[in-house]
């Protein structure tokens, strides 16, 4: 596979994962029904009890949390898979796998064949790194894939993210569409055009000048959508409509979140 | 280079949102002073690119291919300050949208990638490129190395904040909580993929986007390079009119981490590895080096590198306490004005350099443009 169908690939990939999102967060499920506000706050308490937690234990039973929070809002076990756990294990699991040999401590056991010791001090900051990482992330796909995406990001305005930058991540995330769209033509046509193979040099010269395309075409959108925006009124100051409305079970989530986050806090010390 | 949850502690995280808050803030401040209502399209449809071009695959030579950041491009085209502020929105949405770098890290992603990235991109680029021409390949290698070095330097930070993990965090058997590496490991270890493909990966797309700009729009190059840039003056202007009311931010930081430099002596014992000559010969330093080495006795004489190369250079304030002030709290902070004060003075004379040689740049081409007419 060359660069162009590589490239392809990914810019495909990235459609299909927003599509998939927008998609699963139509569904009727325990997180889809929640207040986006609540779940941002109470997802984030979660992430944090993890990351504070020096008992591997706790961070266990966050995971668990995690995981049945998935079962009840309908997300398949094969998709947290295929995009979660096995990816962090790939990624994360080779990382902290030299950990048992490297960090000292009490010998636990020692390599067949090879002799080299393993620690425990070791083993357990391989299981502390992965778990930490399976289960902030777990967390993170949960509030994406159960959250349309224009409503996370309002519900950001309850972390006192400024509404300016409210407002340009919500425009970024539809350019971001639209420009994958614009790349993904670029490369079809590109390979539609190529018989044979490039020299080397010649590849990298096509890659720089796709990217060069891509942000002059950026560019000029970005005066157009400003010309735009200025022939319907705007004069710099920016809105959003807050038209979240919070139910009975929003309140007992959120009391359930903080109770799991402070049970988190408490005996992850 | 993206580092997801986990990785790093609370408090590392929390120390890089508060380091790079400045830097947003004073970046938000210029920009719209500069550019007005035309930032938020500007920013939104740019850090679209920013995100789209990461998933480029760059081929390299010797038949890899590779994903760059795009952090040069993005400096030498929009200058650091929207840069800082493009990438740190395509890392926002990276994070909360596609998994890639943790929520509790963004901090630490955006301080290497964006603020640190843009910086070094945008100055290596300014330095190297010098007064060239618009079309002069010499812009091209300087935009190439300005991708190297600042992936380089991104990827620096990120194996510090790995490689501090392990010894400030450990749970009470002696197991590193977050990123188990000490620093010995995990520089070597980020930096070999850097300085390598990750690193020509950037060399590639920063040199080929500024040749492919040369020939097809060099007015975008104009912006960064101010021996060619007219049309820009006038911000420009605006903008260094206003450089202390936005900079003042960071001066007032700076000034909060001076007056906290005492705390510093709150910390017990000398720094893992800092230990002087003389601690070798005294019982109370000796047991202290055993403790914090997990009671590894060091060697019973002073080892006879060290006791050379010790010889070499006195510093002017030994263990942070010029000899003429009696208070610990008094010298550190006099201390930490000092070595603040030399770094300051050097980039004030650098700055005032650059200013000189731009100024003379300009009289010298509107004396042109007069004498033409």
């Amino acid at each position: 596979m060359n660069f162009v169908e590589r490239t392809l690939s990914s810019l495909v990939n990235a459609m299909e994962r927003a599509l998939y999102a927008e998609e699963l967060a139509k569904t009727d499920g325990l997180l889809q029904r929640l207040d986006p506000r609540i779940k941002v706050v109470g997802i984030l308490a979660l992430v944090v009890a993890s990351a504070m937690a020096h008992r591997l234990w706790v961070i266990g039973a966050v995971f668990a949390v995690a995981v049945t929070m998935a079962v009840m809002s309908r997300v398949s076990f094969g998709i947290l898979a295929k995009r979660v756990w096995i990816a962090i294990l790939m990624f994360t699991g080779v990382i902290a796998l030299p950990a048992p040999f490297i960090i000292p401590g009490r010998e636990v056991w020692r390599l067949p064949g090879v002799g080299w010791p393993v620690t425990a001090q070791g083993l357990a900051s391989a299981c502390y790194l992965v778990a930490r990482v399976e289960t902030a992330a777990t967390l993170s796909v949960l509030l994406i894939l159960c959250t349309p995406w224009s409503h996370v990001l309002k519900a950001l305005r309850v972390l006192r993210v400024p509404v300016v930058f409210v407002v340009t991540l919500g425009m970024t995330y539809r350019y971001i569409l639209l420009l994958l769209q614009t790349a993904h033509d670029m490369f079809e046509s590109r390979r539609s055009r190529m018989v044979g193979r490039l020299e080397g040099s010649e590849r990298r010269r096509v890659a720089a000048s796709s990217a060069g395309v891509l942000m002059s075409k950026s560019l000029q959108l970005s005066g157009d959508v400003y010309s735009a925006m200025l022939s319907r009124g705007f004069r710099g100051e920016v809105y959003v409509l807050d038209d979240f409305q919070t139910s009975t079970l929003d309140w007992i989530m959120l009391a359930v979140f903080v109770a799991l986050a402070s049970g988190g806090f408490y005996f992850g010390r | 280079m993206h580092i997801p949850d986990g990785y790093l502690s609370p408090s590392t995280c929390a120390a890089l949102y508060a380091s790079s808050a400045p830097f947003w803030y004073v970046a938000l401040r210029r920009l719209k002073r500069w550019l007005s209502t035309r930032l938020i399209p500007l920013l939104s449809v740019f850090a679209a690119f920013s995100f789209l071009v990461m998933m480029f695959n760059l081929p390299l030579p010797g038949g890899t291919t590779g994903h760059a950041l795009g952090v040069a491009i993005a400096a030498i085209i929009l200058g650091p300050w929207a840069s800082i502020l493009a990438l740190s929105i395509a890392l926002l949405i990276q994070a909360l949208f596609f998994g890639d770098g943790g929520i509790t890290t963004l901090g630490a992603n955006c301080f290497n990638m964006a603020i640190v990235g843009s910086l070094v991109a945008y100055f290596v680029y300014r330095l190297l490129a010098g007064r060239a021409a618009i079309t002069s390949s010499r812009r091209v290698v300087a935009a190439a190395l300005a991708g190297y070095t600042a992936i380089n330097a991104s990827a620096f930070c990120a194996a510090v904040e790995f490689g501090i993990q392990p010894l400030f965090f450990r749970d009470s058997s002696g197991a590193p909580l977050y990123a188990p590496y000490p620093l010995r490991i995990a520089i070597p270890a980020m930096m070999i993929g850097h300085l390598t493909f990750a690193g020509l990966a950037e060399l590639v797309l920063s040199g080929g986007v500024v040749a492919y700009f040369q020939r097809a729009n060099p007015s975008l190059l104009e912006h960064t390079a101010p021996g060619a840039a007219r049309r820009d003056e006038e911000p420009r202007q605006a903008v260094s009119q206003g450089a202390w009311n936005t900079v003042r931010p960071l001066w007032a930081a700076l000034a909060l981490l001076l007056a906290l430099t005492p705390l510093g002596i709150l910390a017990g014992g000398a720094a893992w590895g800092e230990w002087g000559a003389r601690d070798f010969s005294q019982a109370a330093a000796r047991q202290k080096i055993a403790a914090a080495s997990r009671n590894l006795a060091p060697p019973g004489q002073v080892p006879r590198g060290l006791e050379r190369l010790c010889s070499l250079w006195t510093a002017p304030f030994p263990q942070y306490a010029p000899s003429f002030v009696r208070r610990p709290a008094l010298g550190y902070l006099l201390s930490a004005m000092f070595g603040s004060g030399i770094i300051i003075l050097v980039f004030l004379i650098a700055n005032s350099l650059f200013a000189r040689g731009s100024r003379q740049r300009r009289a010298e081409s509107m004396k042109t443009a007069t004498g033409d007419s």
